[in-house]
């Protein structure tokens, strides 16, 4: 039977902003399959984003939705989870969002251990504000403010989230759909921070410039640079150029969850 | 339990917020306001609220809208260039009508300035600090005492009207022990955020159509809204280029505009026959009741108003004042700013003169005592 993404969506709030093309379509279908498949109740749900194309994402969605300023949604979802720590909080972000100007809650985020959920729709570009570079731009590719290709480095977002204490990260891409279902069900149903890096397509302010005729090129290249992880790790590093691992790439069990910590002082603090 | 107590301006900051009911804060370490945290560091934990140390003042400050919206209330504090970093996060409070207590112990200078001494330069800033048009509530304690009540108020206030309030206090009265009396619980009564009434499926979260101040759902109570800093229609969803833009925003300006009665609160002293009056606020006020008892044993009809609310601006009060008296002095920790306010609202009705001091240092009676002097 098909899947019914209606139950999810507010009565009309579609069209959606994405332009045609635009893969945060596909992302988006994966992310209400995964929530269905927990069986979650929607009143238990807050959605949570900054400012970006990704970010509007949580206006389509009936759930309790938050749409906040740029790079700060993680703090404003810690605040929630704090004060209603039994509650899923689950926070969608950009690359730019996530990691450049939201990078300082990043990190924090992952340090504390705290149990949000964060999914980052990485599409290596600012598409909101026409293609500028961002922290995950790969060196030499072109970009509004890098007409003349990047000369700066880009973050490798799940070793950023590893290295900063997040005990849960994977990647997935927009291609790889049905996987990443299971990466984002994963990623909620595990009690710490999680992160999932979605590699995205961006046709209209990336593509264009980096010599992807159309966005189905952009597809096919996430098919092929995008091996899992374990098959990756059996790579020569010749093999290995230009491929990247996803699936799930750190994960860490029994590291304590913040809410738990906190209110486990709470409770003793009773006696 | 004995209720009266000697505290510091800053203890009495977070005590003002426990008996307000506060549960939930989130800070940055930051002079001369860290004893607000600090002591709150120790008592939520022990009453089951919330404490956050965040990575940042911007990081705090989302995460008190955060933690109201899933129905806390909420706090920060901060000062000079942390209540710089809150501004973006205040204005996203404002817009979307998420109740919280901001504290700006004022500090000098701008940049990191003086941090040790007290300032009152960021009173336009406390109007104005965000970008945009918006409404704000401050609030300017100059006791102890003062200080937990009005702090007591902001949270009252912030839940009538559904918006951030600031209380701003200078560093002397942040750092000052004095003698507080706590009230009894009850003594002051408490305001909550207006709730609907009506089932989830006919919830509008900014539905004006009864009142300015639309009643408010807390996220996870089955209420599943849209909240966005984007100006936004009655259904909370994003609006754009609409005559809507424009009224809503009207209206939020008017929810604090129009409360003025509830809002501004001020004490007069010896103003009844004033010739001269002196318009302060925070520390700045109480050295002017020196100055006018001083005057006043001198033989000179001197008098204070001293404003609780700086704003909405005692716009009213300022004006009548102005026709009483033939001249009112501002002392004011800052190169000129409350008192531009005073002069508006005089309208040249009388002389408006300024006493500015910026070195972190307060200015003395005698400081002022010598202008009302002058005026005559
Ligand atoms: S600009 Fe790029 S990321 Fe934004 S909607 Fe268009 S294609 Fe998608």
């Amino acid at each position: 039977m098909a899947f019914d993404y209606g139950k999810y969506i507010r009565p009309g709030k579609l069209p959606h902003i994405w332009c045609p093309g635009c893969s945060y379509g596909i992302v988006f279908k994966s992310l209400l399959r995964a929530v269905d498949a927990q069986g979650l109740d929607p009143d238990d749900i807050a959605l949570v984003s900054g400012i970006g194309c990704a970010s509007r994402l949580p206006g389509y969605v009936d759930f309790n939705t938050l749409h906040t300023t740029h790079g700060r949604a993680l703090a404003f979802a810690t605040g929630l989870k704090m004060a209603k720590p039994d509650k899923h909080v689950l926070v969608v972000s950009g690359d730019g969002d996530a990691t450049a100007i939201g990078g300082n809650h990043f990190i924090h985020a992952c340090r504390r251990n705290i149990d949000i959920t964060l999914l980052v729709f990485n599409n290596f570009i600012y598409g909101m504000t026409g293609g500028q570079y961002s922290p995950s731009t790969q060196p030499g590719r072109f970009a509004s403010t890098m007409p003349y290709g990047n000369v700066d480095f880009a973050f490798d977002i799940p070793a950023l989230a590893t290295g900063a204490g997040a005990t849960f990260v994977a990647r997935g891409t927009a291609y790889h759909a049905a996987a990443l279902d299971k990466l984002i069900v994963d990623a909620m149903r595990h009690r710490g921070f999680s992160v999932v890096d979605i590699v995205n397509a961006c046709p209209t302010t990336y593509g264009r410039r980096n010599k992807f005729k159309s966005p189905t090129d952009m597809l096919l290249w996430m098919k092929d640079a995008f091996v899992p992880a374990a098959a990756y790790a059996k790579l020569s590093p010749d093999e290995a150029a230009g491929k990247f691992p996803m699936g799930v790439l750190h994960r860490v069990d029994g590291k304590p969850e913040f809410c738990e910590a906190y209110y486990g002082m709470v409770e003793r603090l009773k006696s | 339990m004995t209720r009266v107590k000697l505290l510091q301006g800053n203890e009495a900051c977070a005590e003002g917020a426990l008996y307000a009911g506060c549960n939930f804060f989130a800070g940055y370490p930051i002079t001369p306001s860290t004893e607000v945290a600090e002591h709150l560091a120790r008592k939520l934990p022990r009453s089951g609220g919330v404490f956050l140390q965040m990575e940042d003042e911007i990081a705090a400050m989302a995460a008190v809208i955060g933690g109201s919206l899933a129905g806390c209330k909420a706090l920060t504090a901060t000062s000079g260039p942390g209540f710089s970093l809150k501004q973006e996060n205040l204005g996203f409070a404002m817009l979307t009508e998420i109740p919280c207590v901001v504290v700006d112990v004022m500090r000098g200078g701008p940049s990191t300035g003086v941090p040790t001494g007290p300032g009152q330069s960021d009173i336009m800033q406390c109007r104005w600090g965000t970008h945009g048009d918006h409404p704000s509530i401050c609030l300017t304690p100059a006791y102890v005492e003062e200080i937990f009540s009005e702090t007591v108020r902001a949270f009252n206030l912030s839940e009538k009207y559904r918006t951030p309030v600031i209380v701003a206090f200078d560093e002397v009265v942040g750092h000052m022990r004095e003698r507080i009396e706590i009230p009894e619980p009850g003594a002051i009564p408490l305001v909550g955020r207006p709730r609907p009434t009506c089932p989830p499926s006919e919830y509008l979260p900014y539905d004006d159509s009864r009142g300015d101040v639309p009643p408010m759902a807390n996220f996870f109570e089955g209420y599943r809204y849209h909240v966005t800093g984007l100006n936004h229609g009655p259904d909370g969803f994003p609006v754009n280029a609409s005559p809507r833009i424009h009224t809503d925003e009207l209206r939020l300006l008017r929810k604090v505009e129009g409360n003025r009665g509830d809002i501004v609160r001020f004490a007069e002293h010896r103003l009844e026959d004033a010739e001269v009056a002196v318009f302060a606020y925070g520390i700045c006020g109480r050295s002017a009741k020196t100055a006018v008892d001083q005057a006043r044993s001198e033989g000179i009809r001197a008098g204070l108003f001293r404003p609780l609310t700086v704003w909405p601006f005692p716009e009213e009060q300022v004006a009548a004042l102005s026709g009483r008296v033939r001249r009112i002095v501002v002392p004011e920790l800052s190169l000129g700013q409350i008192v531009l306010e005073v002069d508006r609202c005089a309208k040249g009705r009388c002389a408006v003169e300024g006493i500015h001091r910026v070195d972190g240092d307060p200015i003395t009676p005698a400081q002022i005592l010598a202008r009302i002097r002058e005026a005559l």
